[in-house]
């Protein structure tokens, strides 16, 4: 491989733009990979980061923009174009056929051959056992993956990566799953790869790992290009300040103080991985909630925050230990059916595929949970069926034709009213709300920041999830941060800012 | 805008309107299709279909399927027919109780909702797939039926049990007001109630309603048991017609029964279908079976022609989802 001048980047990015539905996921962002270096690209949840490199990698080919490889404009159809020019990504989701073995999944769609037109395994198992080496993985060639820890499975995917001799290497998040002494494995191999002058683009959240290998830093938000430099020239904290920095809007108008009167208390709650291993989603989390306050949870995706709320909501009675506490008394929550009693509600994360029965209609969702107080003798009555049902569309102004039309035909904004009307219904003392804006249009996004406002009013206690930072400092009162299973920070409103979250949610092991 | 939506409604009744043109063509076809006789016939003919068909209706709704039927109809026939003529010896006490005609139906009726239970428990228990849980269980059951019967029929069953597969009650054949009764009771349960409400929306989205405390595992082993019943139901009145509970009654069934399900507009993937569609639909294959006998049509063209009006059934159906 000739070693290139460092100054001359081998990829250009010019003017990229990308949306998905209306939505904009870039704007018109430009980037420089050089090569022999390690480029960073850094931003929040939803910044662009993954789009961007599934554009360059060819998995996403409709895109406005341009891309230089090496000074030419290149435009890839599929991901395996892009490969055969030496841009080669390791994904941050395992793409391994858990069935296949190592040495199988390796050279899967490039097998090597014998004259008689057969695997020629030997060649496959060698050359694997090669690369195997280099990682220090000593393991079988022939060993399937399934039997593989997660971490082994990471490091599968980059000998993968490795075989092809690649002028880019794209990691997404290399480090989500391995162990301490695989990471220093991994930065060695990186700088081996730097002096070859393979252009490594590497995305991480772990900033102190960042400032440990990566040379350059690009910082996506929003979808935009914000800065890039040294990591030699900027500070943590002006990182951080860079991926968050934005003017705050005030979205919520604060109704009645938050009384002291507890509604919810958790203690040391703990969720044991249900997949068996030996390790915690929730490590360990407690907090208040009190009438008529909001609490807010945020952190990176993965953090625990989904799996706390349904911990809560006793989806996982086997795993879970601690406390939990509603009105001041000690509840043991063994079912969804219990917590549905004792007074919670969870609007659930994916709303059409935990949430919503698609081909049923508006009355039909929304009476799900609370058929019980409309029926006799097992009969429903559907005349208090409808009157519940338009009840809430009056109460969360739902936009529908009528309340027998199929939920798959309202928009996103609507379908989430229609949930959130299905745990109204239910007579909450405590909401539990996981990314309750998740792909809505601002509008509705306001009207769900106004109803929660309204709902602490009346002295429900809240909960809600959010990736948004802006979303929770607009509407929490208490704002609990969760990094890698363990809570990091709990602060009241005022004391809280952008930087001090991002910080807790960033934080490595306390 | 009109025309379109005069015809959407005809898709909507497009099984109806099957089944109108296949009675006008087989009447101006056959002097004998268009008969009184003709049509209790048919409808005699169908309702071992049609009893069977509205507990796999409710099963396929909760997004599962159900092959044991017709061996679950052959064991829980050969039982009540056994209880009927022998009765049953009381091991060890030296003692013979004999059981009445209605408690010998009981009997077979458990034993089909205890297979049916059984069924549901596999499935939701250990999870293993409907298909290959009730694939099991029509082996087991046809084993069962062969060890109970010594693999010979058993017949002499007097006629009292006769008249509810043969009987007339008010001109109409009872086996017709037994599935009339069936058809009734499942429409009421689909529509009015809670159970109803929590079998769509399983079929639906089985996650989404767990969430909303669905007691998916209760609901689930309720609608196999159900469908176990109604097999059971379904072998009392083919023991009764054929006046003998034959070890290989039923072979054969589960496909008529999906078939009638599947024609009647019921998505194989749950959630969508009612209990009146799957009615037209062991109408449309029992017409359909009576013209082409009626117009003297090879058994073996009968079975081709059966085939692929399964397939269009379907295919229409897809089309009709296209258009919304």
């Amino acid at each position: 491989m000739v070693t290139q001048s460092k100054e001359v980047p081998v990829l250009e990015v010019r003017d990229i733009s990308k949306a998905f539905s209306g939505i904009d996921a870039l704007r018109s962002v430009s980037i420089k990979i050089y090569p022999g270096q390690v480029n960073a690209v850094i931003g929040e949840n939803g910044a662009g980061k993954s789009t961007l490199m599934k554009i360059i990698s060819g998995i996403y080919s409709n895109y406005e923009g341009e891309i230089f490889l090496e000074g030419e404009p290149v435009r890839f159809n599929r991901s395996r174009e892009a490969a055969d020019k030496g841009i080669v990504i390791i994904h941050q989701e395992l793409n391994l056929v858990p069935e296949l073995t190592i040495a199988e999944n390796i050279f899967l769609g490039q097998e090597p051959v014998t004259r008689f037109g057969l695997i020629n395994y030997q060649e496959m198992h060698a050359k694997t056992k090669e690369l195997l080496d280099r990682l220090d993985l000593s393991l079988h060639p022939a060993t399937k993956t399934n039997r593989l820890r997660i971490g082994q499975q990471q490091l599968v995917e980059i000998a993968r990566a490795l075989l092809s001799d690649s002028k880019v290497l794209i990691m997404d998040e290399p480090t989500s799953a391995i162990s301490e002494h695989e990471v220093k494995l991994l930065f060695r191999i990186i700088k081996s790869l730097k002096e070859k002058g393979v252009a490594v683009v590497y995305i991480s959240h772990k900033l102190d790992e960042l400032f440990e290998i990566a040379d350059l830093f690009t910082v996506l938000r929003d979808g935009e290009m914000i800065g890039a430099g040294k990591m030699a020239e900027i500070s943590y904290d002006g990182l951080i300040r860079m991926m968050v920095g934005r003017d705050l809007k005030e979205m919520r108008k604060r109704g009645k103080p938050v009384s002291d009167e507890e509604i919810l208390r958790i203690e040391n709650l703990c969720l044991k991985n249900p997949s068996g291993k030996e390790s915690y989603l929730v490590n360990k989390v407690s907090f208040t909630l009190h009438k008529g306050e909001v609490l807010g949870i945020c952190g990176l995706m993965g953090a625990g925050r989904t799996e706390l709320l349904e911990s809560i909501f006793g989806l996982y009675p086997k795993y879970v230990t601690g406390r939990v506490f509603v009105g001041g008394s000690e509840r043991s929550i063994r079912s969804i059916n219990e917590a549905i009693r004792t007074g919670l509600a969870l609007v659930p994360e994916d709303r059409k595929l935990q949430g919503l029965i698609l081909n049923m209609n508006v009355d039909e969702n929304t009476s799900l949970a609370s058929l019980d107080r409309i029926s006799k003798f097992s009969f429903i009555n559907k005349k208090q069926e409808e009157n519940l049902s338009r009840h809430f569309i009056d109460k969360l102004r739902t936009r529908v034709a009528s309340s027998k039309m199929e939920v798959s035909k309202l928009s996103g904004g609507n379908q989430q009213k229609v949930v959130i009307a299905k745990w109204l219904a239910v007579n909450p003392q405590v909401l539990l709300l996981d990314e309750p804006t998740r792909g809505i249009d601002i509008g509705a996004k306001g009207e769900i920041y106004d109803l929660i406002d309204e709902l602490a009013g009346q002295g429900m206690g809240i909960v809600v999830v959010s990736s948004e930072l802006t979303e929770i400092l607009a509407i929490a009162d208490t704002i609990l941060v969760m990094s890698e299973s363990r809570q990091t920070l709990n602060v009241k409103r005022p004391e809280a800012t952008e930087e001090l979250l991002m910080k807790a949610a960033l934080a490595e092991k306390v | 805008m009109k025309v379109k939506s005069i015809s959407r409604n005809l898709l909507k009744f497009q099984s109806v309107i099957a089944l109108l043109l296949m009675c006008l063509v087989m009447s101006l076809l056959s002097d004998r299709f268009l008969t009184a006789d003709n049509a209790w016939n048919v409808m005699r003919q169908i309702s071992v279909n049609v009893v069977i068909s509205v507990g796999m209706t409710m099963v396929i709704l909760t997004g599962g399927i159900d092959l044991s039927v017709g061996s679950v109809l052959a064991i829980c026939g050969a039982i009540t027919a056994s209880m009927l003529k022998y009765g049953s010896e009381l091991p060890g006490l030296n003692l013979s109780v004999g059981f009445s005609l209605f408690g010998a139906m009981v009997g077979g009726t458990l034993v089909g909702t205890a297979l049916g239970w059984f069924n549901g428990f596999t499935v939701t228990r250990f999870k293993v797939p409907p298909f290959v849980a009730t694939l099991a269980m029509l082996t087991i059951a046809r084993g069962l039926t062969m060890l109970w019967t010594g693999g010979f029929p058993i017949t002499g069953l007097g006629d009292d049990m006769a008249f509810i597969g043969t009987g007339w009650f008010l001109g109409i054949p009872m086996p017709v007001w037994i599935s009339a009764v069936v058809v009734l009771l499942a429409i009421v349960v689909t529509n009015k109630t809670k159970l109803g409400r929590y079998i769509y929306a399983i079929g639906g989205n089985e996650k989404a309603a767990e969430l909303s405390g669905v007691k998916i595992k209760r609901i689930k082993i309720i609608v196999y048991s159900v469908a176990g019943a109604l097999a059971a139901l379904g072998g009392i009145i083919v023991t009764s017609r054929l006046d003998s509970a034959q070890p290989n009654a039923g072979t054969g069934y589960e496909l008529d029964s999906i078939a009638a399900v599947v024609i009647g507009g019921t998505s194989l993937s749950g959630g969508k279908g009612t209990i009146m569609g799957t009615v037209q639909g062991a109408l449309i294959i029992g017409i359909l079976n009576n013209g082409l006998v009626l117009l003297n049509v090879s058994p073996f063209w009968q079975q081709v022609i059966k085939g692929f009006v399964i397939l269009l059934a379907v295919v229409i159906e897809k089309f009709n989802k296209r258009e919304e």
